[in-house]
């Protein structure tokens, strides 16, 4: 009995200094990396047979990996789909966390970037050339991917938020221009509720990249990482409370609906004429062809309202990008891929024209070809055009915790559970602030003021 | 513990002379007999290790660590489990998995107990396809079953919502915090009521028809039948499903996690004991205590059901 306790312990003992030893590892898997790589290494290694696995989502994707194989026979690129959202990065985490079967190259969205560099699970592209391509894309997209010196993912899509909505709906209200401010909107969504039934738009329980958006565009501040053990936790500061504000006012008059969005009743109600709109991003577009075909023509998009008259901001909903995996082995032609899908004048001008991702790249952003796109759907408008514009005016200066995953369930779980309820926000908020710090410090990091 | 079995393994080594135990040998042919047995015996045994044993020692030693994002890992001793006794979270899901248990299991099984008999009595014409209907619901997935009643409670569009808004009567609201659960009752009923009633079904069917046949010669009706013998004789039957419930409730998954789509503000990520755990490990990325709330979880199903057993047992050798 004694020798098995005492066998236990040493083996437990024995495991916990594995376990350490393995997390001292890990910290240091990117120095040798650091090593910067001259266009012949490159060029070497596109000349060698390479295996890459590449994983992703995006609908078709073998098209421009297609021609990236043209160009390179050498090397052959699995791409593999392992889900979408949470479900995409259980795997690629536990993937990571059991060392073995993790892809060489992955898509991540902005905001769950971070969440992946404070575990040093991502390759430092700045080394292989990555900074030579900031001017290639958008301003607040570079920032999204880089950081300090490091760049460490190549943008593919982004969602800047604009305002699409029903334009017979709001004609039966009387409403024939789309309100510029959120004052305007306030008092549209009463004509519109109390002239047609519908909501003049929906304020999800469930979704808080929609929000957070919307803050975005408030200007408010409310995460912020150093990239080392310092975050800024500002859920509950006076701007984000004062944006919350506005909904709760029209929430409590019935002025909009708080459905949960992305399930079957929300697709009906925006078929059904339930919502008269939605504050949505550049991806939605295409999205509402595909979902709610039978309003064909009926649909506009225009900017977001605006705080102040005049002003011209926006915020951003989505996106994603492609990052290298610390622990590939195949480190230059995993960039090239990267590089080559979401630079290559050919392969994203093909992302936005055929799998509908609205782009990153200031190339196709400027493309006639993208933007004089008229859109039947929109009843002939050029939406390309105005979400390419909108696209300009997102606030650069956006950051994002190491945990959103866990930010976003508790915002569901305290904030959204407030909006179904219709309870007090400002309390709710600064509920989720409570919930957050707690983790924080539980995870090992410092608050910064 | 290892003095006493020790021992017994004395005793049975050394024979006392006054009863010789003669060690009788295997003939060639036992002997292989007996390999045999071992070799068809041993796909359960590798299977049952590498699937069972080796995942919960594995999660067990997990859960004595802990792990920082910035930090890296520490051996924490009971530290995770002390965490888990005074959980807010945790403790509010089992709390709301008991309640499942007292409401939901009492009426599930006494349908199915009801409908069982009633097959039995073999005055419903048609008793085999009556079996396969009522077990039907059983055969749909779990996953196709919880969004399928998600459609019927629909709060806009589901047809139970659009019937009563066809009287003009507001329609229930099946997916608000206060009625959620009372939905994912319904929906776990619906589905398994059929597989218990073929539980205690089949073991309705070994009782001796003489016994039947005397109880009826000395007047005793269908009622009487039922409570005084049927139901009595199939008593470990109905154990066995009482406590396949126990473990089907608290290990409750795939309802929460479906119907939090339609009803994110009324089901939180704690909702059930099992969907906190999944959500501890795989969004707060707190695989330790999602470990120990894992186990926590294992012992206090274990101790419930044994509870049950017991009781069951006192009583039925009481009786």
């Amino acid at each position: 009995m004694n020798l098995t306790r005492r066998s236990a312990a040493q083996l437990l003992a024995g495991s916990a200094v594995t376990g350490l030893a393995l997390a001292a590892c890990s910290d240091g898997s990117n120095n040798e990396t650091a090593a910067p790589v001259s266009s012949a290494d490159a060029e070497k290694a596109l000349n060698t047979e390479t295996q890459l696995t590449y994983w992703t989502w995006v609908p078709d994707i073998d098209k421009e990996v297609a021609l990236f194989q043209e160009k390179y026979p050498k090397i052959k690129v699995k791409v593999e789909n392992v889900g979408q959202g949470l479900a995409h990065y259980q795997k690629v985490r536990t993937a990571l966390k059991s060392k073995e079967g993790a892809p060489d190259v992955v898509q991540i969205e902005y905001q769950y970037i971070p969440s992946f560099t404070v575990t040093d699970s991502l390759l430092d592209l700045a080394p292989l050339g990555a900074t030579d391509l900031a001017g290639d894309y958008v301003g607040w997209v570079w920032e999204q991917v880089s950081h300090d010196d490091a760049v460490w993912a190549i943008p593919q899509d982004t969602g800047p938020m604009g305002n699409l909505y029903r334009s017979d709906i709001l004609e039966r209200a009387g409403i024939t221009t789309p309100p510029e401010t959120w004052d305007d909107y306030a008092t549209a969504a009463a004509t519109v509720r109390s002239a047609t039934g519908s909501y003049i738009s929906n304020f999800p329980t469930n979704d808080p990249a929609q929000i957070v958006g919307l803050l975005w565009q408030a200007g408010v501040k409310p995460f912020g990482y150093d990239g080392g053990q310092g975050v800024t936790i500002a859920v509950n500061s006076p701007d984000a409370k004062k944006v919350l504000a506005y909904w709760q006012d029209l929430i409590q008059r019935d002025l909009v609906s708080v459905d949960a969005d992305f399930n079957d009743a929300f697709y009906q109600g925006l078929n059904s004429g339930k919502y008269a709109g939605w504050l949505t991003a550049a991806w939605a577009p295409v999205f509402l062809q595909g979902t709610v075909e039978k309003t064909k023509g009926l649909w506009r998009a225009a900017p977001l309202p605006q705080w102040s008259a005049g002003q011209n901001a926006s915020g951003n909903w989505g996106g994603s990008s492609n990052a290298v995996l610390a622990t590939t082995g195949n480190r230059i032609a995993a960039y090239e891929l990267a590089k080559w899908i979401n630079n290559d004048d050919a392969s994203t001008l093909m992302l936005a024209q055929e799998q509908s991702l609205f782009p990153a790249s200031t190339a196709v952003l400027e493309d006639t070809t993208f933007t004089g796109q008229a859109v039947d759907f929109f009843g002939g408008q050029q939406v390309n055009k105005l979400f390419s514009d909108i696209s300009n005016t997102v606030d650069t200066d956006f950051q994002w915790l190491p945990f959103t995953d866990y930010a976003y369930s508790q915002f569901n779980d305290i904030v959204g559970k407030a909006i179904g309820a219709k309870g007090d926000l400002s309390v709710a908020l600064d509920s989720w602030q409570a919930a957050l710090e707690k983790y924080a410090k539980d995870q090992g990091f410092s608050l910064n003021g | 513990m290892s003095t006493s079995s020790a021992r017994i393994r004395t005793g049975a080594a050394h024979p006392t002379p006054r009863a010789p135990v003669r060690r009788r040998r295997l003939s060639a042919a036992e002997r292989r007999r007996a390999t045999a047995a071992y070799l068809f015996l041993a796909p359960f045994f590798i299977v049952f290790l590498v699937m069972l044993v080796v995942p919960l020692g594995y999660s067990g030693y997990l859960s004595l660590f802990e792990t920082k994002l910035v930090g890296g890992t520490a051996f924490t001793g009971l530290e995770n489990y002390l965490t888990a006794v005074t959980d807010p979270t945790f403790l509010a899901g089992v709390g709301r998995m008991g309640l499942f248990l007292v409401v939901q299991v009492p009426v599930m099984l006494g349908l199915a107990l009801f409908l069982a008999l009633a097959l039995d009595s073999g005055r419903a014409r048609g008793g085999g396809v009556l079996r396969l209907v009522y077990f039907v619901p059983y055969a749909v997935p779990g996953v196709v079953a919880t969004m399928m009643w998600g459609y019927l409670y629909g709060r806009d569009f589901g047809p139970i919502a659009q019937l009563f808004d066809a009287f003009g009567a507001s329609p229930p609201d099946f997916l608000a915090p206060g009625t959620v659960l009372g939905s994912m009752m319904n929906i776990v009923t619906w589905e398994y009521v059929g597989y218990n009633m073929v539980i205690m079904y089949a073991a309705l069917r070994t009782v001796p028809g003489e016994l039947m046949e005397a109880a009826a010669i000395d007047g005793a009706g269908a009622f009487r039948q039922a409570w005084s013998i049927k139901i009595p004789a199939i008593r470990p039957a109905i154990v066995l499903t009482v406590i396949f419930s126990i473990i089907g409730t608290f290990q409750l998954f795939n309802e929460p996690s479906l119907l939090q789509a339609l009803a994110p503000s009324a089901i939180s990520n704690g909702f059930t004991p099992n969907f906190y755990a999944y959500n501890l490990a795989f969004v707060n990325q707190d695989v330790n205590y999602a470990a120990a709330v894992a186990f926590l979880l294992g012992l206090v199903i274990a101790a419930i059901s044994y509870i049950v057993q017991l009781r069951v047992n006192r009583a039925g050798a009481a009786s």
